[in-house]
């Protein structure tokens, strides 16, 4: 392979007409400024980040949520690191942890249940945050506390599956987005066929793209090609990972976990079906259902639009906000602060 | 099992007898002054003088303890300001309840890291703090060095190398492993490491070339670039294909989302040279154990003032941002 | 939003196994693709092996990619 060759013809790819492709995934956001593949864009090709950060969409009261459970039940979270430092309505788990709310910081869900095995006289919370590549996994953490009787373990669920959310995307035809890179982890779970309706229902052309550095200049080429042919399709680049109908056994134990349920968006609303509820046989493991916190009005900063920017209606710069009130020391919306949030992004490797 | 209690900080028996048998016979009875200063000789030079604090979790780790750690960090302030490191302090705060086996190896550690690179530990300290109040053992070393061959420090411009004696990352990349429960079939160590013998070397050689020189500890590569970059009218590029990264530390990396280019190193000097001299200064450097991966692994650039960047295996440029907090493993 | 990297599978162990990426090994969890084998390389998200990579399908997209830059380079 050659990546060399293959970047050149990116940045020398022609385009007669200025182009605007949105990355779904908060993970390509990031690695398109990480690997420099951004910096060799082509003339004219304009990316609008998408949706695709699990930490950016999750709303204000679900960690003031957390926060109040954590208080008012002594119990310990437990987090992605991702999490840390995402402002809540008055605070965040960082902030908490300073004071002296008990937070872990967990790399595997599994970790969570080790906790609660470890800690018999403490309840665990997890905060159960990700979309359908993570889904499953913390599915399987479920049924292990089951399967083993674990009694001290519950999870907050804030899970969100994508599909929903680039629909009302399509639907609200706020942006003019003339095509898709799509998420290749999120692909694996569910499969690139999941995807095959915005060709065929919307008329756009989408790539479903891996994160290394060659992945993202291919899946760009394929996508421009498309859209240069006005070729509504959606192609797999991701084939060695990515299957038509995806991981059907991830798919049948996160369905028998959880159900479809409406979710709360930032700066969306609320998506109906596109989030993910304890099935009933799981409600003993339901933070929401066993627990009962006082929890304080949710607040939003005034002036935050990271709600627009998370619907692609505008890109970090065109934030007043953006790199003056709100940087990743004091952030004030989420997009600044999550490692793969679009704001973060732009400050930490834009030129400005 | 022997463990630290209130008594040893009590002021009595207790506490005579754990600084006699247990630290000072292992840190140097001879070298360490039993009154309350320690009188010193130095020749007739300008010293410096740094402080340092150490407050490493884990305390043992592949490569190092928290001990050598001291000492190695402080003779390290010590040598990148062209100091000869000559004496050393070293103040314990103890957390009651930590064996006695593993302060000694502690000790063991220093006294080594000292042995190795030619200081001595003069004097010292010991406190003890209610279990609870502390995190098993914290050090304050402070050193002294004679400054010898002062390095002449002419201003960077456009065309000088950006120089380094080894791999990157090391350190704080075995440290977050090992938090995080990775292991490796090869291993990776700390690269906990005195470098003041290298730095002499080459400061006796090149004492015109080198216009900058640090190591590289907390905040890593990165943030080194940052701080000659903050405000100037020049700008830091790394090559991503010339950066000496072990595959392990780019393993851990990328299964915990971070980046090696913040991770601390306690081996390593970035310098800033005079490009002509560049590769004779590898050379130098390789001749020395710490040296033996050097690299140019960059260069100052016009484009991009006050800012340090990366050029990318593909041809881009990716900013190298300052770093606001610590690294935490990350699954987006 | 998924961080997830390549590894290659060394043993297994019930629900469990060790993987291996540039020398660096991690105990993950294997419930998501129970029928991994030893030397199978997988794509590991959270501690969790999440799919098996298919070195046939990679190879025929390098070969396709061979020949798209060798096509594209010409006709530039």
């Amino acid at each position: 392979m050659d990546i060399k060759k293959e970047a050149v013809l990116l940045s020398q790819y022609t385009l007669q007409t200025p182009v605007a492709i949105m990355e779904v995934c908060g993970t390509h956001t990031t690695e398109f400024f990480r690997t420099g593949v951004k910096d060799i864009f082509p003339q004219g090709l304009r990316l609008i980040d998408g949706p695709g950060c699990p930490v950016c969409v999750t709303s204000n009261d679900y960690l003031d949520t957390a926060i109040a459970i954590g208080w008012q039940y002594h119990c310990i979270i437990a987090t992605f690191g991702d999490m840390m430092k995402v402002p809540s309505s008055y605070s965040s788990l960082s902030k908490e942890k300073s004071k002296g709310l008990s937070v872990e910081v967990v790399y595997s869900p599994m970790d969570a249940v080790q906790l609660a095995v470890d800690n018999p006289d403490k309840k665990i919370v997890f905060l159960s945050i990700g979309f359908e590549t993570t889904a499953p996994a913390e599915a399987v953490c479920v049924l292990e506390a089951k399967k083993r009787n674990i009694k001290n373990f519950f999870i907050l669920p804030g899970n969100k599956l994508t599909v929903p959310a680039v629909k009302v995307l399509l639907d609200s035809g706020e942006v003019n987005i003339d095509g898709f890179i799509l998420p290749g982890h999120v692909s694996a779970i569910i499969g690139k066929k999941a995807w095959d309706f915005i060709a065929t229902d919307y008329g756009k052309p989408a790539v479903v793209a891996g994160f290394e550095d060659h992945d993202l200049i291919r899946g760009t080429l394929l996508l421009l090609n498309l859209i240069t042919h006005a070729n509504p399709s959606v192609v797999n680049e991701y084939t060695r990972v990515v299957r038509d109908d995806g991981n059907p056994k991830a798919l049948e134990i996160l369905y028998s976990v959880f159900k479809k349920g409406d979710a709360s968006w930032r700066g969306i609303g609320t998506i109906p079906e596109s989030g993910l509820l304890l099935n009933d046989d799981y409600a003993s493991f339901d933070a929401l259902q066993q627990f009962t916190p006082d929890v304080p009005p949710p607040k939003e900063h005034p002036g935050c639009r990271c709600g627009e920017l998370l619907r692609g209606v505008i890109i970090p710069t065109d934030c007043p906000l953006f790199g003056k009130a709100c940087n990743p020391e004091h952030a004030i919306g989420p997009c600044m602060v999550s490692s793969e949030g679009p704001c973060s992004a732009y400050y930490k490797y834009g030129r400005k | 099992m022997d463990i630290i209690v209130p008594g040893h900080g009590s002021g009595g028996k207790m506490m005579n007898d754990l600084i006699n048998n247990t630290i000072k016979s292992i840190l140097g009875s001879d070298t360490i002054q039993i009154d309350d200063s320690a009188i010193l000789t130095v020749p007739v030079h300008s010293i410096a003088f740094t402080t340092d604090s150490y407050t490493i979790t884990p305390i043992e780790f592949s490569g190092g303890t928290i001990g050598s750690l001291a000492v190695n960090g402080t003779v390290n302030d010590l040598a990148v300001m062209g100091a000869v490191p000559r004496f050393i302090s070293c103040a314990l705060i103890l957390e009651e309840g930590l064996p006695i086996e593993t302060l000694k190896r502690i000790l063991i550690s220093m006294k080594e890291a000292a042995l190795k690179a030619g200081v001595a530990i003069v004097t010292g300290d010991t406190k003890i703090v209610p279990k609870g109040k502390g995190d098993c053992i914290y050090i304050n070393t402070a050193g002294i060095g004679t400054v010898e061959n002062s390095v002449q420090r002419r201003p960077i411009v456009s065309g000088d190398s950006i120089i380094i004696n080894g791999t990157i990352g090391d350190h704080g990349t075995a440290i977050m492993a090992l938090r995080n429960n990775l292991s490796f079939s090869k291993g990776l160590s700390s690269d906990c490491a005195a470098l003041n013998h290298l730095i002499q070397d080459i400061i006796k050689h090149f004492p015109d070339a080198i216009k900058f020189m640090r190591d590289a500890t907390r905040g890593g590569v990165a943030s080194i670039l940052n701080e000659i970059t903050k405000g100037a009218s020049f700008g830091a590029k790394l090559f991503e294909e010339a950066l000496p990264i072990r595959d392990e530390v780019k393993g851990v990396s990328e299964i915990l989302g971070i980046d090696p280019l913040y991770s601390a190193n306690e081996g390593k000097v970035v310098i800033v040279a005079d490009s002509t001299y560049a590769n004779d200064i590898v050379a130098i450097m390789k001749k020395h154990p710490e040296g033996a991966d050097a690299a140019v692994i960059g260069t100052i650039t016009h484009e991009f003032p006050g800012k340090a960047y990366m050029q990318t295996t593909i041809g881009g440029n990716r900013i190298l941002p300052v770093l606001i907090e610590e690294q935490l493993p990350r699954i987006c | 939003m998924c961080l997830a990297i390549p590894m290659t599978v060394k043993s297994i162990e019930g629900t469990k196994a060790v993987v291996e990426s540039m020398g660096v090994e991690k105990i993950v969890d294997i419930a998501l693709s129970p029928d991994i084998k030893i030397n199978d390389k997988v794509i590991v998200h959270a501690g969790f092996v999440i799919e098996v990579l298919d070195p046939e399908a990679a190879r025929e997209i390098e070969a396709t990619w061979e020949e798209y830059t060798t096509l594209m380079g010409k006709e530039q």
